[in-house]
């Protein structure tokens, strides 16, 4: 397929399937709980009341935090199982609270009469209650499917596919046409199952078959576009969870891998480049990719990711918890030790560039402030912006208290705003990565850390417990050691980040440029 | 005797609501409660088809306690007509009126046919009304087929909570010749709550004041009228009394 939005449209059917999947699940789920519980306290007073606030509490936690917080709380799992549980507490309060609200609204006078001409407790509520209260009942769930489809979105750094993997890739490599086509898929689901809901509704309360074929229909039309996939896709379940070792060194014929990748350009790329290598060898290779930093790692942990990349600099602060410096190679040697002995995730090699951080500010600032050091920054006013995760980690303490930075004004910002905003002034330093293509693009600045305090970041290969008994899989991944040097992964990065490519251009590029000898 | 209520007593909350309660009625027979309210009456009514369970006391209907059987059974045998009529506005004017014979089990030629009778008799014709909702009816059309749902399943008795209180003083008129007519035509006897004397006169076989949940006299109109025992009583018919005077002087009046 070619033309508007030809690159998102290849990966549909699985965005769209996975968002379905969750967010229709999520829904049913939300009444099968929801309509019962709320059925039983509705005539109860002292449930009702915390019923509704213990609902509330859920909702009132961001979708975001709701969702990385399923991953710990169910063990590490990443993908469909902790979204789904998250977005099923979302779809809980407003079918539950209208399930109340309806029920407690049905005329007393009704309710009376129901019992007084013989009805029984249960016939009252299946014959007067539940189908006057229903209208009510299916404003809530039809408030519940707007959040959950909204919501689902928000899987895709939990590892679940969504229609959120077009805007979280988007937003991170800056291609404003897969955001904006994530939005408009996900806006037309959601009015497309207020329809289908609406639709069912007449058909209950109108006992029309007009209607409910209407629905019918209807849902079908909603389900139809991710069929493609499961007809395609139906024997691709994973199988990289199977401890049974492969006979073969060679070929990765026949079996799934899956690869992890968080958030960011580079990590696309890498997925992509990654993709590419094992799919030679034969593989079929799964991508959850937009994960969070310890999302990532736990997945891989549990072996529900094979293989992805991370920086040493990343596991020595954010898992092994060191806030001491150590020299790179030092540092290297002491990560793959400890992941192999606390966690049994195997250190497969560095692939040979560094993705640091550094202090970095535009050329305008670092001349009027006269800024060639980090030390110079010592007791100035001004605005450093950097990603969440750093200003959390130790490091930058250390270099804050190290060169005397606390007049430095901390901000918090995705990283694709960061380098558009020091470049347009908008915040006066940033922590760069170092290779970002745009540092050389927007002549940013590297202030030079003298004290030698912000840690190494080398990248490397993780395999995961299961995926490093494979040595088909060893063998397929060994050539990328050490074949990325930092000025090509730069080149890479600003493929996408300022040439507008696509990150499987970018990642076919790279996959040219690593293995030479292209089989 | 049809209906025996022996020492009916309910307690809410520390208060008595209705406290030693005792009567009797004979088929076809019609008595009516009236008092103030918060005198009882309601809860008395309500204890004699178990929509409130009394603390103690005894309900019998045709040789049955009212305690031997579940309360659902129990109120199939029992009509029961209210203010509003508390008719169910998801169904249709017929699935209202055939709840109980639905509940019984009667077959659909049996139901049909008195869906047809009844709603005949309350002026309501099947052919026209039988598919309307309620809120396509009067107020005065909604309390007819509420009549018309109470005596669906057949019953020996019929409770009225104040049928006519929310009706215009020209509907009720022909509302409460119209039950004294099927009363006539089906025999059945009738408990009447109601406030208003006039209501109790015109309906009514016998009436039994109500005051702070005991019964404080049982009689005829005539002999309430000739021998109040207390000053509610008295108070009760006080203002009837003066209304009959001042309309019988002017029609008097207009007569001569």
């Amino acid at each position: 397929m070619s033309g508007l939005f030809a690159e998102e449209w290849a990966v549909f059917p699985g965005h769209y399937a996975g968002h379905l999947r969750l967010a229709l699940g999520a829904l049913l789920m939300g009444l099968i709980i929801s309509v019962p519980l709320g059925t039983l306290v509705a005539r109860r007073q002292v449930f009702a009341g915390p019923a509704l606030a213990a609902a509330s509490v859920v909702q009132t936690i961001p979708g975001l935090a709701l969702l990385a917080l399923m991953v710990p709380l169910m063990g590490g799992m990443i993908g469909f199982w902790p979204a789904f549980t998250a977005l099923s507490l979302y779809s809980i309060l407003p079918i539950l609270r209208n399930t109340i609200v309806g029920l407690q609204g049905v005329d007393q006078d009704v309710r009376e009469a129901a019992l007084a001409v013989g009805m029984t407790a249960n016939q009252r509520l299946r014959e007067i209650d539940l189908p006057l209260a229903a209208p009510v009942i299916v404003a809530g769930l039809r408030t519940a499917s707007a959040w959950v489809v909204g919501t689902a979105t928000l899987s895709t750094p939990v590892g679940a596919r969504s229609l959120g993997n077009y805007i979280f890739q988007g937003l991170q490599t800056r291609n404003w046409d897969a955001v904006l086509f994530g939005c408009l898929i996900s806006a037309a689901l959601a009015l497309a199952l207020d329809q289908v809901i609406g639709q069912f509704e007449k058909a209950a309360l109108k006992r029309s078959r007009r209607h409910a074929l209407a629905g019918g229909i209807g849902l079908a039309l909603v389900i139809a576009p991710a069929l493609s996939l499961f007809v395609e896709g139906g024997t691709s379940r994973r199988a990289a969870g199977n401890p049974e070792r492969p006979a073969a060194t060679v070929s990765l014929e026949g079996q799934t891998i899956t690869i992890g990748a968080k958030g960011f350009t580079e990590q696309y790329i890498l997925a992509d480049l990654l993709k590419r290598t094992l799919e030679a060898k034969g593989a079929r290779v799964e991508i959850r990719d937009g994960l969070g930093t310890t999302v990532a790692f736990d997945a891989l942990a549990s072996g529900e990711v094979d293989v992805y990349v991370d920086y040493t600099g990343t596991i020595w602060a954010a898992l092994m918890k060191r806030d001491d410096p150590a020299q790179r190679s030092a540092m290297y040697a002491r990560v793959s030790a400890w992941l192999l002995n606390e966690r049994g995730v195997m250190a497969f090699g560095k692939l040979g560039f560094e993705n640091a951080y550094a202090f970095a500010t535009s050329p305008q600032t670092a001349a009027g402030n006269q800024l060639e050091t980090i030390a110079d920054l010592s007791g100035k006013d001004l605005a450093i912006a950097s990603d969440p995760e750093f200003f959390g980690r130790s490091e930058w303490t250390r270099t804050r208290d190290a060169y005397g930075l606390q007049s430095l004004d901390p901000r918090s910002m995705d990283s694709a705003f960061m380098y558009d905003a020091v470049k347009n002034g908008e915040v006066d330093l940033v922590t760069a990565y170092t290779t970002d293509g745009r540092i050389d693009a927007f002549d940013l600045v590297l202030l030079e850390d003298t004290l030698s305090v912000l840690p190494p970041y080398d990248a490397f290969i993780l395999l995961s417990p299961e995926a490093q008994e494979s040595a088909a899989l060893l063998n397929a991944l060994e050539p990328l050691q050490g074949a990325i040097s930092t000025e090509l992964m730069r080149a890479a990065n600003s493929k996408v980040d300022l040439e507008r490519q696509s990150v499987s251009q970018a990642g076919a590029w790279l996959y040219e440029e690593v293995s030479p000898a292209s089989e | 005797m049809l209906l025996r209520a022996d020492r009916l007593t309910k307690t809410f909350a520390d208060t008595v609501a209705v406290d030693q309660v005792s009567f009797e009625l004979k088929a076809g027979e019609t008595l009516a409660l009236i008092g103030h309210s918060g005198c009882g009456k309601t809860t008395t009514l309500k204890m004699l088809n178990r929509l409130i369970e009394p603390d103690n006391g005894v309900v019998e209907l045709d040789g049955a306690v009212a305690s031997g059987m579940a309360g659902h059974e129990w109120r199939r045998r029992i009509g029961f007509v209210i203010q509003n009529a508390g008719l169910f506005p998801h169904k249709t004017v017929a699935e209202n009126v055939l709840v109980t014979p639905g509940l019984l089990g009667w077959d659909r030629a049996r139901q049909q046919a008195k869906l047809h009778e009844l709603l005949d008799m309350v002026g309501l014709p099947a052919r026209d009304y039988a598919h309307r909702y309620p809120a396509e009816l009067s107020g005065g059309q909604r309390q007819r087929i509420g009549l018309a749902r109470a005596l669906a399943g057949e019953p020996d008795i019929v409770l009225m909570d104040e049928p006519f209180a929310a009706l215009d003083p020209l509907t009720k008129d022909g509302l409460i010749a119209d039950i004294a007519r099927l009363r006539r035509e089906l025999g059945f006897a009738s408990v009447l709550v109601t406030h208003d004397f006039g209501e109790a006169l015109r309906l009514a076989d016998r009436i039994a004041v109500m005051d702070g949940g005991r019964i404080v006299q049982t009689g005829t109109a005539r002999d309430l009228i000739a021998s109040p025992a207390n000053k509610v009583v008295e108070d009760l018919l006080a203002a009837p009394r003066l209304m009959a005077a001042t309309v019988g002087r002017a029609f008097g009046e207009g007569g001569s």
